[in-house]
């Protein structure tokens, strides 16, 4: 059980470092679709079957809302980004560090939350942190979403073993769903036709 | 009938119905009117006690049960119940002259909802997932179609996203410093995300950059709402960790924490506002300084900390009403808000540009104002306990006065021989019109709304004692 944890952890930090590199939205949202099956496994740690797979639903249903409305915009628009480092090296080297700083601040948490185990810490402390260099990589609408749904899938994991209210759950994914909706609008806001000032 | 059924369901059932309406009067109207009647009601209606009219008896539970959690509104929400919705039924009667009805009252009717729920949920803690609802909700509020969203929303959302887990995780960990309170290092961890997760939520001291780039982007009525709404909520629900925490509430390194990240807010957002050339930002800095009060307001001895956050909360909101309608109504006229542009506007726009400049001394704390009671009162207590803090509490409030001075001047220079030519709607003008004279009224009458403001402290049951 615990190799298939470890595992999980090596797979969401591929996903996220991918998220961080790649330019194209469809592998992007791919990407973050296998993330929430891993998100999904760490979860599932601590909660039962039934209620770790909301965290998977959830993320999925966010991913099919980003994309039907991604599918419906000009691809012309994507990359505009121009003044944040651009090479994929660096982001990976970025990356790299993130996943330095987590190996060894890992342990540390796991003394301050006893009991979660280490590798439920590393994939959480993985997404939030790259999830953050994410978000600090960019100012583009459909990527600050992708940014903050790792960031928020990162501490999902974590806050699940340490709580397991059902309220909580669906709070958390009412937030999730929210989040996609905010970032489809945010999307198509300016193609949008402008209300009456009537 | 429970109160939360009447005081959250209901409001944000009717807010999901109003989106289907499109005639804007209706809609302020509607929403208005039920803001203000919930309002009414919180007044009138005592929550878990028998109200006997003639043959008639109404009894109004105060909880109802979600998934196994509770949202409950004791008899002392009552109060805030009254003064909140209040507020939210002025803001939605100034949306009609702004034109921002169609988006600001099913909306704001929304977020209003949810910040109840926030105060009525329990675990209390939940309160942080409730409120980044109101703010997913705020962005669709902010962003208008056919308008891209600038760096501003972004951060908007990004800031007030982190501030959830933060708050969640510390949550977490304060009930394990409660457990084992010699604990330093997991007080000293817990206290620090807690803190981070506020300075998210109340854009504290460096996370306020978003402030005064949304006040360029977007229509600025709808940001003095929420400007006014998100604060005001998120420090009701700090205090409640105050309350609920001991060891923070009793803890003197945090009252000065608090006290330092207040007094920056204050210092930095008075002098940044004294020397904007932007009006809009100008707001935004003199919102970042009217956090700031609250935060130094809640580092007083608990005593009177509890009653200075609750007086600041209706002279905020008023001023906030005025500044944004003046400016929304200026900004139908010149766009953008630069001082070289908005020169000379008090000829054609007088009760306007009056309203723009009481507002801004209100907040300033200028005597015979809405701020200035509530202002001295904070000063005296800061004073009480450090010189120094109420010396640099001084140079903020000179900063508002001073970018106060400037917009008049400003506002005022017209060219040699300009005549007065009056283009206000009388619409506006009465609506400013009145807004001033409520801060006329509750700067000289600062015991006008005491009879509601008396009961505020009993809705902690520790806070205050």
């Amino acid at each position: 059980m615990t190799i298939i944890a470890w595992v999980t952890v090596g797979f969401v930090l591929v996903t996220s470092a991918g998220l961080l590199v790649s330019r194209d939205w469809r592998l992007e949202l791919g990407l973050l679709g296998l993330q929430y099956v891993g998100v999904f496994w760490l979860t599932n740690q601590h909660w039962p079957i039934s209620m770790a797979a909301i965290k998977l639903v959830t993320g999925w249903m966010a991913i099919a809302a980003l994309g039907m409305t991604r599918l419906n915009l000009i691809e012309e628009d994507e990359d505009r980004e121009k003044f944040w480092p651009q090479g994929r090296l660096f982001r990976l080297f970025a990356a790299g560090i993130v996943t330095v700083i987590v190996t060894t601040a890992a342990p540390r948490v796991e003394e301050i939350i006893p009991g979660i185990g280490l590798p439920v810490i590393s994939g959480s402390l993985v997404l939030l942190g790259l999830g953050m260099l994410h978000l600090g990589m960019t100012a583009q609408p459909f990527r600050v979403i992708l940014g903050l749904l790792t960031i928020l899938s990162g501490f999902e994991t974590l806050y699940a073993a340490l709580e397991s209210s059902v309220l909580v759950a669906a709070m958390l994914s009412v937030v999730n769903l929210g989040l996609a909706l905010v970032g489809a609008y945010l999307l198509t806001a300016r193609t949008l036709e402008p209300e009456e000032s009537a | 009938m429970s109160a939360p059924l009447l005081w959250i369901i209901l409001p944000a059932a009717v807010a999901a119905f109003s989106l289907l309406i499109s005639n804007k009067r209706i809609l302020t109207i509607a929403g208005g009117s039920l803001a203000l009647l919930l309002a009414l009601a919180a007044l009138i209606i005592p929550i878990d006690q028998a109200l006997q009219i003639g043959n008639f008896s109404l009894k109004i539970a105060p909880a109802i049960q979600i998934l196994g959690r509770r949202l409950i509104l004791i008899p002392a929400d009552g109060s805030l119940l009254a003064i909140f919705y209040g507020l939210v039924a002025m803001w939605f009667f100034g949306a009609e002259v702004t034109g921002t009805a169609h988006r600001l009252v099913p909306l704001g009717l929304m977020i209003a909802a949810l910040l109840v729920a926030s105060v009525a949920v329990e675990p209390f803690l939940y309160a942080a997932i409730l409120i980044e609802m109101a703010v997913l909700l705020a962005v669709p509020l902010l962003l208008p179609p056919n308008q891209t969203p600038g760096p501003g929303v972004m951060r908007f959302l990004i800031y007030q996203t982190l501030g959830m887990p933060f708050i969640l995780f510390a949550g977490w960990l304060l009930a394990g410093v409660e457990a084992s309170p010699g604990d330093l290092q997991l007080a000293i961890q817990s206290s620090t995300i807690l803190g981070l997760g506020f300075a998210f939520l109340l854009a504290v001291f460096p996370f306020y950059t978003w402030l005064p780039m949304l006040a360029e982007e977007v229509s600025l009525y709808v940001l003095g709402f929420l400007f006014w709404v998100l604060p005001t909520i998120t420090i009701i629900f700090g205090m409640g960790f105050l309350d609920r925490y001991a060891w923070l509430r009793t803890s003197e390194q945090f009252s000065q924490i608090l006290a330092l990240g207040g007094l920056l807010m204050v210092v930095t957002g008075g002098l940044s506002s004294a020397f904007q050339r932007h009006l809009g930002r100008q707001m935004a800095y003199a919102v970042i300084a009217e956090t700031g009060f609250s935060l130094l307001a809640l580092s007083l001895p608990p005593e009177k900390a509890v009653q200075s956050v609750f007086l600041l909360i209706i002279p905020r909101s008023l001023a906030l009403l005025v500044w944004a309608m003046s400016l929304t109504k200026l900004k139908e006229r010149v766009n953008p808000l630069r001082f070289s542009i908005v020169q000379g506007l008090a000829r054609t726009h007088p009760i306007t540009a009056a309203g723009l400049i009481l507002a801004h001394l209100s907040v300033a704390g200028f005597p015979l104002l809405a701020g200035f009671p509530i202002r001295l009162a904070l000063w005296e207590g800061l004073a009480i306990q450090s010189l120094s803090v109420a010396f640099w509490f001084l140079i903020g409030i000179l900063g508002l006065l001073i970018g106060a001075i400037r917009t008049l001047a400003v506002l005022v220079m017209a060219p040699e021989g300009t005549g007065w030519d009056l283009q206000e709607r009388w619409g506006s003008g009465i609506m400013i019109g009145l807004g001033v004279i409520g801060l006329f009224i509750l700067g000289i009458f600062p015991q006008t709304f005491r009879f509601v403001l008396v009961y505020l402290p009993e809705m902690f049951e520790h806070l205050g004692k």
